[in-house]
């Protein structure tokens, strides 16, 4: 029986199938539920792997590493900008190798939806030298998984598996097989292998390049590596783009003759099954997202082999340069590829729609937090530097309360920056507790030795929020729900020599307020830890009411903190959404004429 | 192929219900596809979840001008996805709005009945449903989304019957949420039969 799996549920149970032991990974979207998903067949008691979030993507990499020397099979699982994080590990993996089949499952997000960047992994792989996978849908990414290992276990390698938003939260209905046999690991036996020295990476680099070459032509055999059709048009595609381009060529119900190639393994590239594609065309369409990677490709096998063949892509501008593709795109490439009268249909002009912005939860913690931080700094010049995270949305009108935004743990550390030419700013970081743990370790470190005078706000609730409330160290419990051991923030930055510090409930706006006036206020590094919980894991107090006998419709509480429960009512009044409101008393006091009742402080 | 697009605002169950669907479809043996919108715009955005019945499709999403029905969680939502429906396509749409932060503060005010009476121009087969009333029926929003599946059930536009729904939700909820869900999806088809 077929069961309707997330394909990041199919990529997890097919590297269970698979007959992983180790898994490891840091939570970012679009790539969270594979690991979470291996998490709760651990909860259930559906395996006996072993599953971890790790502190970020560089320690969940090593552990993987060190699991896979051991001989066991190892998934590590990241969002495509967590790569950068774990690039370190991962480029001297590549000449090391592993014993057990490790396969890095790295989610890229075209468009980007959630993400910094639309950096590409399949680039990443040519860059790092290492084979990769291009599921185009969860079926395919499920049945990948096995052969991922296959590969991997087989050049003893790591190998990349690259899935997009698209393919990580589609649905599909998907048939379960059976485990597949895997042996037992052997346990990690000593080999001067494991220990990287120049001498053994040039060795490995002459390896590397030559099992790369029997690659591009051993792939060329690879089942999801396909060429089909003829005439004298192409049209290749990778991963869920090729799904775009056969739903627009099955709406245009194309006459003309054409052939298709599908290439699953972008790196290294599948040269036959191409060169058996390009014979006798005219013209190629390429669709893909991201980088030209198969465009290039192709590019290159026609200048090798001399083959007149025009290459339609990014780089003559015939497709999107940027962005996610999308079969009304794929529709209209389509059209013009294939000379088709243009589509006519016009949409009728829709009045203005309400632009919805996403924003901080009604109760959430943050808003307290970044309200006592502006109300303190009134008047007084200040810079906020942010992080990535749901706080990240800090910068939203009317908290305006985000002036920079880099990368994970760069707030702390782009604070110093800043203050290094404007010593007379007051210059603010805010760091979630997961991404404190990520990569802000360092940055305090770093103000505290290089006597940087920041203000480093850790913004504490209790959980990682944003990619939907996994567990990290500070909350004492482990990725499957387990207690786990609980590391206190605030003995972590004492520990690295922070000279001010301050636990404060940002709820309690009067001593939230004192605590950052006296943080601002202070010579060295400070840190103020706002410690309340994300209202994912907290409980909902009693709502507050508006009394519109006293409202007088001013919109002071809406102007200071836009509090999403707080919303337009009848006769200019204000109105709290009670099916929002979580009762967390921050609006109580902002009204100058008492018309916000109940809840508590 | 049969095309359903849930539309709504971060938090309204889309989610939920486009698995109801797609596994209604699946008990019966057939092929089942859905999308969701996960991440940031979760957070009080516009949020879209396709379901599509049939094996011949392909992309995850469904494409422009293909939904053989919508169902809007929110009228502006609804005016949003228009572009979706195919010609001949129905629309079921709750009349509740939901407002933006950003709207409280707007000189303009986004009016629901303005995209209601927009939807009516268009000459599509469109149904609104009342969303303060099933709230108030049910004594709170949590279980709206499987109210309006109810509806659109009822309705007769989307291929799952009501009795399908049923038994998903019997085996796929929890105990306690059960009953909860069970008199929402009553409600919702009840409502459609006045
Ligand atoms: S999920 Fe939690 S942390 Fe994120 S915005 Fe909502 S309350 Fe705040
Ligand atoms: S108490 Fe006020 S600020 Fe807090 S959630 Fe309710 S309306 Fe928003």
């Amino acid at each position: 029986m077929k069961k309707m799996l997330m394909g990041n549920e199919a990529m997890a149970l097919g590297a269970l199938r698979a007959g992983v032991r180790v898994a490891a990974g840091y939570p970012g979207t679009p790539s969270t539920e594979v690991l979470e998903t291996i998490a709760k067949e651990k909860s259930r008691g559906n395996t006996d792997a072993y599953v971890e979030w790790s502190v970020n993507e560089k320690s969940a990499l090593e552990v993987a590493a060190g699991a896979s020397y051991a001989g066991a099979r190892t998934l590590v699982t990241m969002k495509q900008v967590g790569l950068n994080v774990a690039s370190d590990p991962l480029m001297s993996l590549a000449y090391v190798g592993v014993k057990g089949g490790m396969v890095v499952l790295v989610a890229d997000d075209p468009g980007p939806i959630s993400s910094q960047t639309e950096q590409d992994t399949r680039t990443f792989a040519a860059f790092s030298k290492l084979p990769v996978f291009d599921p185009a849908s969860p079926e395919e990414a499920y049945l990948m998984m096995a052969d991922a290992y296959e590969l991997s276990e087989k050049y003893q390698t790591p190998v990349l598996f690259r899935p997009t938003t698209r393919i990580c939260h589609a649905t599909a209905s998907i048939e379960l097989l059976a485990p597949l046999p895997v042996k037992e690991p052997e346990g990690f036996v000593k080999d001067s292998r494991w220990v990287i020295f120049p001498k053994l990476s040039y060795q490995s680099h002459l390896k590397i390049e030559e099992r790369n070459r029997n690659l591009r032509a051993e792939l060329s055999g690879y089942r999801f590596n396909t060429q089909s059709g003829s005439g004298q048009k192409g049209i290749a595609v990778s991963g869920v783009s090729g799904q775009y381009i056969r739903e627009a060529l099955q709406i245009l119900d194309v006459k003309q003759e054409y052939k298709l190639l599908n290439v699953a393994t972008p790196h290294p590239f599948p040269e036959q099954t191409a060169l058996a594609f390009l014979a006798g065309l005219d013209e190629v369409l390429v669709y893909e997202e991201l980088d030209p990677v198969i465009e290039q490709e192709l590019q290159r096998l026609c200048g090798v082999h001399r083959l007149p063949v025009e290459i339609l892509g990014k780089g003559r501008g015939f497709t999107p340069a940027a962005g996610e593709n999308s079969t009304e795109n794929a529709l209209a490439v389509l059209r013009r590829f294939f000379d088709l009268p243009a589509d006519e249909a016009k949409t009728p002009d829709a009045p203005p729609l309400p632009v919805r912005p996403p924003t901080l939860c009604a109760g959430c913690p943050h808003r307290a937090s970044f309200y006592a931080v502006k109300r303190a700094m009134k008047g007084r010049k200040a810079v906020f530097a942010g992080d990535i995270g749901c706080y990240t949305l800090g910068n939203a009108m009317p908290l305006d309360m985000t002036d920079t935004c880099l990368c994970m743990g760069a707030g702390i550390t782009v604070a110093q920056g800043i203050k290094r030419v404007e010593p007379d700013t007051v210059c603010f970081s805010f760091t979630g507790d997961s991404t404190f743990f990520h990569t802000g370790l360092a940055g305090i470190a770093n103000a505290v030795y290089n006597g940087a005078k920041i203000v480093s706000v850790i913004l504490d609730n209790s959980t990682t929020a944003m990619t939907g409330q996994q567990p990290n160290p500070s909350t004492g419990f482990a990725a499957t729900g387990e207690p786990a051991a609980k590391i206190s923030i605030e003995r972590v930055v004492e520990a690295l020599g922070v000279p001010h510090i301050a636990v404060v409930d940002p709820f309690d706006s009067e001593a939230a307020e004192l605590a950052v006036k006296e943080a601002a206020d202070c010579d060295g590094v400070s840190c103020i830890i706002f410690r309340a919980p994300c209202i994912a894991v907290s409980r909902p107090k009693p709502r507050v009411r508006v009394n519109a006998d006293k409202c007088t419709g001013c919109k002071r509480c809406v102007r200071e903190i836009g509090c999403p429960a707080i919303i337009k009512g009848e006769n200019g009044k204000v109105a709290i959404d009670a099916s929002l409101c979580y009762g967390c008393g921050l609006c109580l006091n902002l009204c100058r004429f008492d018309a916000l009742e109940g809840g508590e402080i | 192929m049969f095309n359903i697009l849930l539309c709504g605002v971060g938090g309204q169950g889309t989610v939920l219900a486009s698995k109801m669907l797609a596994n209604c479809a699946v008990n019966r043996g057939e092929t089942a596809h859905t999308a969701e919108t996960i991440g940031m715009a979760q957070r009080g955005g516009s949020v879209v979840s396709h379901v599509r019945i049939g094996s011949d499709a392909f992309s995850p999403l469904i494409p422009k001008g293909c939904a053989d029905t919508v169902i809007a969680f929110e009228p502006a939502e609804c005016v949003r996805v228009l572009p979706y429906l195919k010609n001949g396509g129905r629309i079921l749409v709750n009349t509740l709005p939901v407002k933006p932060t950003t709207d409280t503060l707007a000189k303009t005010s986004y009016d629901a009945q303005q995209m209601l009476a927009f939807l009516k121009e268009q000459g599509v087969d469109y149904r609104p449903v009342d969303g303060a009333a099933i709230i108030r029926a049910l004594g709170g929003a949590k279980s709206l989304n499987v109210a309006l599946l109810g509806a659109a059930s009822a309705m007769g536009m989307v291929p799952c019957s009501l009795d399908e729904m049923e038994t998903v939700i019997r085996t796929a909820m929890k105990p306690q949420f059960c009953e909860q869900n069970l008199k929402a999806l009553r409600l919702g088809a009840a409502l459609i039969a006045e």
